[in-house]
């Protein structure tokens, strides 16, 4: 199965900490939500799901 | 739908949690999550114990045997907890001004026992349930609602002073620093004897918007940019639970 980047959109309180610490800069805020604008450039690194203090977005997938 | 740990760990139907967006008592918990999971300890050998505040709240999410008990009085409560299932592991989650405030008599005697507990503060360095109060972390200067012209008290390092009073391990983590703080958290329950990791939170809701230290962003990046995550000890010493078992024994005739 391969990765994918998953946001739980009614979990997300738009505090950008995944934003901000995204390497890739994958995402950004939009209407207050976390919102993925370049799934291509995501390295599957996994920050923003440890840094997410609301387990709004995480990586399904893969091993 | 969640990640695994996440539908492992957190009670079902209790998401989203009531901490404000940005606040790093989230992340300090998911950490524990993966350290319960690292170790391999069964869930139900685990008791979760908390007192009262934004933190203490953990205890509602989790899903372990767990107490929500009052303010300060966390350690107390665990301490029997240990006293009358010593094969339990029994965890305190708790903030600042809960262990150290009003809880810091329970703390430094837990710690002189060397009672065979682990001590998770979430320390964000301030009151957050009741409106940003300064707690004994608050900074020098620092402001809060009940000092709006700066705080004049210097403030504790509780790993420090859970040092002074005899805890065997000790050490200081932060919400950003996930992978060292959820190494610390491992290596504190898996210690024999009373073990604390002091966690650096954050609160933009209150500290920060009162200290002009930014949102949730800066102050992960201030945690980034400041912070060394730190093992302080981690030493074996005689334990409580065990000590007061052998007097038991003893007094039976040495059975
Ligand atoms: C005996 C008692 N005194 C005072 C309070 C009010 N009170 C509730 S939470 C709290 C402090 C919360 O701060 P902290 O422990 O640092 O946790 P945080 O909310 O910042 O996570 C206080 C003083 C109380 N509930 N009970």
């Amino acid at each position: 199965m391969s990765k994918k980047l998953i946001i739980k959109e009614d979990w997300c309180k738009g505090c950008a900490i995944c934003v901000a610490f995204c390497p890739k800069k994958v995402l950004d805020i939009k209407k207050e939500k976390a919102t993925i604008v370049n799934e291509e450039a995501c390295i599957y690194c996994s920050l923003c799901e440890i840094r997410c203090p609301d387990y709004a977005i995480y990586i399904e997938g893969g091993k | 739908m969640a990640s695994p740990i996440i539908k492992k760990y957190i009670r079902e139907g209790t998401l989203p949690h009531i901490w404000c967006g940005g606040c790093g008592h989230g992340i300090i918990m998911r950490n524990l999550a993966v350290a319960i999971e690292n170790l391999g300890i069964d869930r139900d050998k685990v008791c979760l114990v908390s007192g009262i505040g934004c933190s203490s709240r953990i205890a509602g999410y989790m899903d372990f045997n767990t107490l929500h008990t009052t303010h300060g009085r966390a350690v107390a409560f665990a301490t029997g907890v240990k006293v009358a299932n010593p094969d339990m592991t029994v965890i305190v989650a708790a903030g600042d001004g809960d262990i150290s405030a009003i809880g810091g008599n329970h703390l430094i005697h837990a710690a002189r026992r060397n009672i065979d507990l682990t001590v998770i503060v979430m320390n964000n360095d301030i009151y957050g349930m009741t409106g940003g109060q300064f707690s004994p972390t608050t900074p020098m200067g620092d402001l809060a609602t009940t000092a709006p012209y700066g705080n004049v008290d210097r403030p504790f390092d509780i790993a420090k002073l859970s040092v002074g009073a005899g805890a065997t391990y000790a050490a200081k983590g932060s919400a950003y620093h996930v992978k060292d703080t959820t190494k610390f958290i491992q290596e504190g329950i898996a210690h024999k004897g009373f073990a604390i990791i002091d966690c650096v939170s954050s609160c933009p809701t209150y500290y920060g918007r009162k200290n002009k230290k930014g949102g949730a962003v800066e102050m992960m990046e201030l945690q980034k940019k400041n912070f060394v995550p730190e093992r302080l000890l981690e030493r074996l010493e005689p334990e409580w639970i065990e000590e007061y078992d052998k007097t038991i024994r003893a007094m039976k005739g040495g059975k």
